[in-house]
């Protein structure tokens, strides 16, 4: 288990009080001249060593992105803006980072500013975080009352104002570019990349766009130093992370761990274990819904970092850990991540936007065991022709959970709906019967 | 994207009082010049809460008028975005959580609870007009699943007694206590806590 000095959110149950004086006690803002004042290069040199990915779900190197910022700012102005959208389900940790922990994430705010030569900072808060937003305003006017942020910042001489801006419940606004369109006032659907936000982003600007867990561990790496991060966890996986467990397990929590923690460990001793004792473990959704979900043997032995959730055709995303136990109806669970995939849907591109309402109707149809044996392969076959055809990638994060149960729960949903095509049985379905079925057994009808 | 029913009762005439005037004057000021149009979203918020929790077409036009927008594009994103209720949903709106982090800790049976003390289908206001229910996609709480948001704030670790308790005092007018209802310390594992512990007692 992780040291407790190691532990950069030493506020993540709120013992010590979020306010500044202490969150300064905890170190929060004690040399942030000092460490501004050795330079860009030295502040994006050292994040690149500490080898940190982004916590946000794609794990892209974080140095390497403030990097891509134009090293001189031309006509037009550079923006950070943070991404505290949350709302991957089974992920809960950025809303902890800003109810109790404001303050390494302002503080963070102005080292990547500073880093990527921005002087206005967005935070792109959920909507739905109302009562977060206002302990975040708190403490930004405490930085502002205090000199901290605004008009030569914390002494550096640097510029920073840092402004929230409320999203309004859409998912989608997690994604980076649709999260810029938001803010810009329109419907949040995702732009074409390339170009890229580094260099066109926020209206038409470079723009950085990183997660609030992200920005707020990176004063205490500078602090700390590279050396100290990267001998967490394991190499290209270092650091530490904030795990949210949920689901069927005896004390849901959060807590901060070593990247690459047995999820194991995780659950037993964080999370107290399984409902129903380890053997009752039917499956495990390791990083938010969109990731594909882990058998029992897999989670056995798993370790949680990004490289080793890709090699078991999985993904580390937000570390949302999502247990189910053998009381739950596998089959349902994944029918409603599908429906919340077919709510969700920005509805720009056809593959997502009919496809997602396609895997959900399946699904559920599925789960009350009306589906044909064909409809099996017609689902898989339907994920396919969602993933890769869309221009976010919310395609695959729709299509992979069910990818992953079909990958490990085939048995299961053919046991349930072993059956020929629906209208030889004769069945009353309120749903739309497809055309397809209904000529393949008016054909079989006939011969 | 969310299906929307806009209310077939519309007010006549929307403007924005003094308070809301100050508070979407001091919005305008966040965003670069010419940048007015990215206000739209905190004004639509602004104008909900003036209006009783819901947003009549004739703020819509008001709010495009004051950010000199087009009509449509401030109606794209009314209707675009979950949180803007076009139709109205009483003085507590009720949304619960049941997406399966939620659901397989039991978001249904405070669905019941809803469809047995509120009203029998979601988005219908109660019998004294007070307040009405929905099922909404994930809150960002799943730690204290099951949960559900009424207005603002947040009610966390129910079951059915604690859910019914609460329904009960919403419909009669009454806010009740937010937060956990297990009497948790936020997200810390209950009585199992590994970490952080000698900071707990310092």
């Amino acid at each position: 288990m992780l040291k407790d000095e190691d532990r950069i959110f030493k506020n993540l149950y709120n013992d010590l009080g979020a306010d500044l004086n202490s969150s300064k006690k905890r170190g929060d803002w004690t040399n942030t001249k000092e460490l501004c004042e050795k330079g860009r290069d030295w502040i994006i040199d050292e994040i690149k060593k500490s080898e940190l990915r982004g916590r946000g779900g794609a794990g892209f190197p974080t140095g390497l992105k403030w990097s891509f910022a134009p090293k001189e700012v031309g006509s037009r102005p550079h923006y950070l803006v943070i991404n505290a959208d949350e709302s991957e389900p089974g992920t809960c940790k950025d809303r902890d980072i800003l109810r109790f922990e404001p303050h390494k994430l302002l503080e963070g705010c102005l080292i990547a500013a500073y880093a990527v030569n921005s002087h206005k900072c967005y935070i792109y808060l959920r909507g739905e975080y109302y009562n977060e937003g206002i302990e975040l305003q708190k403490a930004i006017d405490e930085a502002y009352k205090d000199n901290l942020i605004g008009k030569n910042a914390s002494g550096t001489g640097w510029d920073l104002d840092i402004y929230i801006h409320y999203g309004a419940g859409a998912y989608i606004c997690g994604e980076e570019t649709a999260l810029l369109e938001s803010i810009e006032g329109n419907k949040g659907q995702p732009r074409l990349k390339p170009p890229f936000p580094a260099l066109v982003g926020l209206y038409g600007c470079p723009t950085i766009v990183n997660n609030v867990e992200t920005v707020s561990v990176v004063p205490t790496i500078l602090r700390k130093g590279s050396k100290w991060f990267a001998s967490l966890g394991k190499p290209k996986n270092t650091g530490t992370k904030i795990f949210c467990i949920s689901g069927n397990v005896n004390k849901p929590c959060n807590v901060e761990e070593e990247m690459g923690i047995p999820l194991k460990d995780l659950i037993e001793t964080h999370a107290g274990g399984v409902v129903g004792g380890w053997e009752n473990l039917q499956a495990v959704i390791p990083g938010g819904s969109s990731m594909p979900l882990l058998n029992k043997e897999i989670s056995e032995k798993i370790t949680m970092d990004f490289d080793s959730l890709v090699e078991n055709k999985s993904g580390l995303g937000t570390a949302g850990i999502v247990v189910i136990n053998k009381d739950q109806d596998i089959i349902k669970c994944f029918a409603r991540i599908a429906r919340f995939y077919k709510h969700e849907s920005c509805g720009q591109c056809t593959p997502c936007r009919e496809g997602s309402g396609w895997m959900w109707r399946i699904l559920e149809r599925m789960a009350k065991g009306e589906a044909s044996r064909e409809e099996v392969e017609m689902l898989f076959d339907v994920t396919k022709q969602i993933e890769g055809h869309t221009i976010c990638a919310f395609g695959e994060g729709s299509a992979w959970p069910v990818q992953g149960l079909l990958r490990n729960f085939k048995k299961e949903i053919i046991k349930r709906n072993n059956f020929d095509p629906l209208i030889k049985s004769n069945k009353d379905i309120p749903y739309l019967v497809d055309q397809h079925l209904l000529e393949k057994d008016n054909a079989q009808n006939k011969s | 994207m969310s299906l929307k029913k806009i209310s077939k009762d519309q007010p006549d005439k929307f403007e924005f009082n003094q308070q809301s005037l100050e508070a979407a004057n001091k919005i305008l000021s966040n965003y670069p010049m010419g940048k007015e149009k990215s206000a739209v979203m905190a004004l639509l918020y602004i104008a909900q809460r003036q209006n009783n929790n819901w947003i009549p077409l004739s703020a819509i036009k008001y709010i495009a008028k004051f950010l000199n927008m087009p009509y449509i594009k401030v109606y794209e994103v009314a209707t675009f975005y979950s949180m803007y209720n076009l139709s109205p949903v009483g003085n507590f709106h009720v949304q619960i959580c049941t997406t399966t982090p939620c659901m397989i800790r039991g978001a249904y049976k405070i669905v019941d609870v809803c469809k047995k003390k509120i009203s029998e289908k979601e988005n219908v206001l109660s019998e004294n007009g007070n307040c009405s229910w929905t099922e909404v996609e994930c809150l960002g709480a799943c730690i204290n699943a099951p949960m559900m948001q009424i207005n603002n704030d947040y009610y966390e670790d129910l079951d059915i007694r604690q859910s019914e308790k609460i329904i009960d005092e919403v419909v009669l007018g009454k806010k009740p206590k937010p937060g956990s209802y297990r009497g948790r310390i936020n997200s810390e594992p209950e009585n199992n806590r590994k970490t952080l512990l000698d900071l707990k007692n310092a």
